[in-house]
């Protein structure tokens, strides 16, 4: 059954009068109980993204469907009791975490506004949750610069989960912790995903971390989906050129002092390329590559991918390009 | 020979003892990688071999480069040094750069300050040096203010400056770490060309275990201040000594590894490195799942295993 259906979203910024797309007709299904993970570079519109889905950047098209309720024009209460059931996890918890409330208050928060429980029963949940993602019960009383960002990362992990959601919005949970840590809080996220029967749309920049913790996996490049497929299938089957570059841009300690992959920098979102987006990138991009863009076709069962040149696409070996001239 | 012998480097501030008597050499043409996490004191030394240990830090112990020791030299010498023998460059390259110069200028002002050229001759220089760092169209980016341009091309334009003088060692505190995957690709290529090239010795602190096995040609393992093994880098990688190397490895995710969420777990190390503040023995003991009574009270000393490698570890084999 689908959690998520996303039809041609829009979404951006007014920035100088001009509008940013950073979300530029985007559509796609997730599976509940699934990890689906969004990859790409700064700028690709991932985390707006992920906001837009919450409501928490406003849609300026399109439509949203979460458990079959059209959510893209709900307002009020309505609103806010699908929100009750869509959280998210921040990079950076200490940023959403209030320094003068302690860890207690900050949890308790939005059980209150919700109306769950009375005092006794919410302190309880609070308690329960604190220990379940693995905080001593003294946290109760303390508060967040007493904490590493490990340990801040816990709470922030606690308080999108105690109002049980169906959906999680995982915006670069691990980016900013060290690796011994990071493996903590991917293991702490797998586990009550198991637990709870979360879904995760996990916002992400590492490919590594979103080959171990996706089920499937959308490629974004400057607003559009480039590429959605099953995990197995796009890393070992890419089929987008930009996808290829990303998986062997990756630093992969098998491979000693490989060239750069691809040259050249993502354009500004205020100045788009015509036809597809990533030709002026692309090692295989033709004159037809600058004048018309691909849409998303399917090429195997599972996976999309919007590339005029994606059956000439290596599989196993790098795409031989000219020497950069960036 | 070496071209730059630590010895027993240690910088402390009242608090804390961040560098803890470190040993390390790096020659000429040579990629050194120091690795480690947050408060492994991986950046500490970098700013102690450029004399820029902020205060209170004391730094103790000698950095020989070129017959003398540069912790003994006298700061008037070390600013003649710094920038032109040995520089560095940072990860956030804009705070680095001046917003109210143009990129030309501030490359031109190192080269009239080491060099001594006229101001015609460093403006020329800067155009070479942003065409060697793969600028396009240098002679129009030379008058460029730094904000215009995309972090992958500050840091291009930080390490135009930082090879301006032709150093002998070039220090690159986590260089890629603000850039993006395809980006970071680039600048670690071009970091590598211009180390073959220039003959220069590079420095590469880094936390990416990916990076260390692509680009280095040494690795020396951090953790809490202290040198936990030293290695070649597919040594490492294939067989890992001290606990916490073994550890890190683990608990990284790999782009070629099957490992799935739903599989297994990753490997933990658990706690963290807060732990080792006050640690009387190894500072990893507190979480190290071979630790034995003694190592709470007796700091491990380096021992030889095998060529070229060196672990803090009485228990590893």
């Amino acid at each position: 059954m689908s959690i998520l259906s996303v039809t041609d979203l829009h979404a951006g910024y007014q920035r100088g009068g001009a509008v940013l797309r950073a979300v530029d007709g985007v559509s796609f299904e997730m599976q509940a109980g699934e990890t689906l993970a969004v990859v790409g570079e700064s700028g690709c519109g991932k985390s707006t993204l992920g906001k837009a889905l919450l409501r928490l950047v406003p849609p300026s098209a399109g439509q949203v469907v979460f458990n079959g309720i059209d959510i893209t024009r709900l307002r009020g209460g309505a609103l806010r009791s699908i929100r009750r059931r869509m959280q998210m996890i921040y990079q950076d918890p200490y940023g959403s975490l209030n320094p003068r409330q302690s860890i207690g208050a900050i949890l308790t928060a939005p059980l209150v506004v919700h109306g769950i429980g009375g005092r006794a029963e919410r302190s309880r949940l609070v308690h329960e949750m604190l220990d379940r993602v693995g905080l001593p019960a003294a946290s109760f009383s303390r508060y967040p610069h007493e904490f590493s960002g490990g340990q801040r990362q816990r709470i922030g992990i606690a308080r999108a989960l105690l109002l049980k959601p169906d959906l999680v919005v995982c915006d670069e949970p691990v980016s900013a912790l060290d690796l011994s840590i990071q493996a903590q809080i991917l293991n702490l996220l797998a586990g009550l995903k198991q637990e709870r029967g979360l879904s995760y749309l996990f916002i992400s920049h590492d490919l590594s971390v979103v080959r171990y913790f996706a089920d499937r996996v959308l490629v974004m490049y400057l607003g559009r989906i480039v590429e959605s497929a099953d995990h197995a299938a796009l890393f070992d089957h890419p089929s987008h050129p930009y996808t290829r570059a990303l998986i062997d841009a990756a630093p992969d300690p098998g491979k000693r002092r490989p060239p750069a992959p691809i040259a050249g920098e993502l354009p500004h979102a205020g100045a788009l390329p015509a036809g597809c987006r990533f030709h002026p990138r692309c090692p295989l991009a033709t004159g037809l590559c600058a004048r018309e863009e691909p849409a998303l076709r399917t090429i195997a069962p599972g996976q999309r991918v919007a590339c005029h040149h994606a059956d000439a696409v290596p599989m196993n070996t790098r795409i031989k390009r000219e020497p950069a001239e960036a | 020979m070496a071209l730059l012998d630590v010895h027993d480097l240690t910088v402390a501030f009242p608090s804390v003892t961040a560098v803890a008597g470190l040993s390390f050499s790096v020659h000429e043409s040579e990629t050194l990688a120091l690795v480690g996490e947050s408060g492994s004191g991986k950046s500490l030394t970098a700013l102690a071999l450029m004399g820029l240990v902020p205060r209170p830090g004391r730094v103790s112990g000698a950095v020989h480069f070129g017959g003398q020791d540069l912790l003994a030299l006298p700061e008037a010498r070390m600013r003649q040094l710094r920038g032109r023998d040995i520089a560095m460059i940072f990860q956030e390259p804009m705070t680095s750069l001046n917003p109210v110069l143009t990129i030309g200028r501030q490359i031109a002002e190192t080269l009239r300050l080491h060099e001594g050229l006229s101001a015609r001759a460093a403006r020329l220089r800067a155009i070479e040096l942003l065409d060697l760092v793969r600028i396009a169209d240098p002679g129009r980016q030379v008058d460029s203010h730094a904000h215009r341009l995309s972090g992958g091309m500050r840091q291009r334009v930080m390490i135009a400056m930082a090879i301006a003088c032709n150093p002998r060692v070039l220090i690159a505190d986590e260089p890629t770490t603000a850039l993006d995957v395809t980006i970071q690709a680039q600048v670690l290529d071009l970091l590598d060309r211009l180390r073959r090239d220039l003959g220069m010795a590079l420095i590469l602190i880094t936390h990416d275990l990916g990076v260390v096995g692509q680009w280095a040609d040494r690795v020396v393992v951090m953790y809490a201040g202290r040198k936990v093994e030293e290695a070649d880098p597919i040594g490492l990688l294939r067989r890992p000594l001290h606990p916490y190397s073994r550890g890190l490895l683990g608990a990284s995710p790999r782009l070629q590894a099957r490992a799935h969420y739903r599989l297994g777990r990753l490997a933990e190390i658990p706690g963290s490195m807060a732990s080792a503040l006050g640690q009387a023995g190894c500072p990893f003991a507190p979480r190290c799942d071979v630790r034995q009574d003694k190592c709470d009270s007796v700091a491990p000393a380096l021992r030889e295993m095998g060529e070229a490698r060196l672990v803090a570890c009485p228990v590893a084999a």
